[in-house]
């Protein structure tokens, strides 16, 4: 299948899809962008409805958690792409779920409740970017020491150099 | 920063009737440097929060500075006993968002060195979780045979351990001809060495009892938690991406999928045996069935030139200095592609911006995730226990702390 880039495109061109007939229905507002490249859907949703967003997606078959991770797009706006990667046993298939998150509240809802397996993930985000996760059960720093005082899987962190 | 530091640590309890006990990071049996804090009532444990990062390089970072190419030797440093694994996700990702096609040699190649890697890596699985929980002797059998994978790796790679042999459109180098010599003769020995093994464990009473209904873990809970691989097949999952979702044309060979229901460090123990019985039946559909042709993809601007050519032919050695010294530009977008590594379902997400460098690239690794289920599968069981649930898992901290 050729990509489709826009989000009316790859609605109308992938309606049959579990994830994307889930949302349509019980989320119409909340997807704000959608593509479709290199045989991956990718959905990009609003940050508010994101907990319920992946238990919706939950019930509808995308029963694994894979990966949660973050994208700094620094100088843009909204800054972060806090990026889930959620699998599908039964239907064999993955969905990529983008929450742009702006550098000035880095801070969305935690989606533990939903999946325990976020747990590591959430406080990896948390450690190397400073994007917060409300309701996280432990939101410490897991990779660094608790007092580096940076986040250095943002943009703005050198990789050489002094700081 | 402060709200960090004035965090709670999970383990503060009233300590009437528990007390903290603090394991590693230098103790032997956490493979690594896993420090776990351990609040027990006597010898059973109640709370356990594993504390990790002792090993933190920010691979993830440095893969931002460097070319495309340059980030293959880094992937072998992750997970440093799978090296193959590592570099085949990353060169599959890569070659996606490229649109690569690969030779069927260089793919053929690719699955029996994947094979040989996880035989590779389950053998020192086997070795230390049996010296952990106590039968020292098999660790000396299992090294004996990874000795050899070792030397066909060195063979093939000129590396034992940090082979980076495969590359972005296919592999470096074609194998050496003593190479599919020395792969059948390994492939001939094995299973009889594995007998061997299950010899010396199967029927032991000690290994018995350290194993078996130690450590559960419901099929609800290893999804919840993350938990792929191994584990998950032992918790009567039946899902391997080998299978289920195919990469590299891993669809072309003929194999099981061991399953087991017991939940236990003992299902993960027969499960791991099992799959290396499979292991090497792939390994040696991939070595009878070799197809003929290139190792190489047919992409002058993105694989660098056969040395010869670069000898003699202007052109090549225009592409050779073109892709040394600037890289190649990979077209913008991201990808995530995972495969059944060893220990489960490694993922690389790489994210391209258009120039020769990554934006991000993301590893998730299976034993971060896994290590999350730990505290269920060792809470309410003996101090001793939590030894063998470790090496049940088969942890590796370079690929949990990257």
């Amino acid at each position: 299948m050729a990509s489709v880039t826009g989000k009316n495109a790859v609605l109308a061109s992938h309606a049959e899809n579990r994830a994307i007939a889930t949302l349509q229905q019980q989320f119409p507002n909340a997807v704000l962008d959608a593509t479709f490249d290199h045989k991956e859907l990718t959905l990009t949703v609003a940050r508010e409805e994101i907990v319920n967003i992946c238990r919706a997606v939950q019930a509808a078959g995308y029963n694994f958690l894979a990966d949660v991770t973050c994208v700094d797009g620094y100088p843009a706006h909204p800054r972060f792409q806090v990026t889930y990667h959620i699998l599908s046993h039964a239907l064999k298939e993955r969905l990529r779920l983008c929450v742009p998150v702006g550098a000035a509240d880095a801070s969305l809802n935690s989606i533990t409740s939903v999946w325990p397996a976020a747990n590591f993930y959430e406080r990896e985000v948390f450690d190397l970017f400073g994007v917060k996760f409300n309701g996280h059960p432990n939101l410490r720093r897991i990779m660094l020491p608790e007092d580096f005082g940076a986040h250095p899987l943002r943009k703005d962190f050198p990789v050489e150099g002094y700081r | 920063m402060s709200e960090i530091l004035t965090a709670p640590l999970p383990v503060e309890a009233p300590l009437d009737r528990t007390m903290i006990l603090n394991m590693g990071p230098q103790h032997p049996s956490t493979h690594g440097v896993l420090r776990l804090v351990l609040e027990i009532d006597g010898e059973i444990v109640v709370r356990l929060t594993p504390d990790i990062g002792f090993l933190h390089t920010g691979i993830e970072k440095t893969c931002e500075a460097k070319f495309y190419q340059q980030v293959v030797p880094l992937t072998d440093r992750i997970d440093y006993l799978s090296p193959m694994a590592n570099n085949l996700c990353y060169c599959l990702a890569v070659e996606k968002l490229l649109d690569l096609e690969i030779p069927d040699r260089a793919q053929w190649l690719r699955v029996l060195l994947s094979e040989l890697t996880r035989l590779n890596s389950h053998l020192v699985w086997l070795g230390t979780h049996a010296m952990d929980v106590g039968a020292l002797t098999l660790f000396l059998y299992c090294f004996r045979e990874r000795e050899e994978i070792l030397r066909i790796f060195d063979c093939v790679a000129g590396q034992r351990m940090m082979t980076s042999y495969f590359r972005i459109g296919g592999l470096s180098l074609e194998p050496p001809l003593d190479f599919y010599g020395r792969v059948q003769n390994l492939l001939k020995m094995l299973p009889e060495k594995i007998d061997e093994y299950e010899n010396l464990l199967s029927g032991n009473p000690i290994w018995i009892q350290r194993t078996q209904g130690v450590g559960l873990l419901s099929a609800a809970d290893a999804i919840a938690f993350g938990v792929t691989g191994p584990p998950l097949r032992a918790s009567g999952v039946d899902w391997d991406l080998r299978r289920d979702m195919p990469y590299s044309s891993y669809e072309k060979f003929q194999f099981k999928v061991p399953v087991s229901n017991g939940c236990d460090v003992w299902s993960r123990y027969i499960v791991r045996l099992e799959e290396m019985r499979e292991s090497i039946k792939i390994a040696q559909q991939a070595l009878d069935g070799l197809p003929e042709g290139r190792i190489k993809a047919d992409a002058p601007k993105i694989v660098l030139p056969d040395r010869e050519k670069m000898k003699t032919q202007m052109e090549a050695l225009i592409h050779h200095f073109k892709i040394v010294t600037e890289g190649f530009a990979v077209p913008a977008g991201r990808v995530y592609q995972a495969i059944e590594s060893p220990r489960g379902e490694m993922g690389y997400f790489v994210v391209s911006d258009g120039t020769a460098k990554p934006y991000r690239v993301h590893m998730r690794n299976p034993t971060f995730a896994t290590l999350q289920a730990l505290e269920t599968m060792c809470v309410g069981r003996l101090l001793a226990d939590v030894v063998a649930i470790i090496g049940s898992i088969d942890i590796v901290l370079g690929e949990i702390d990257r």
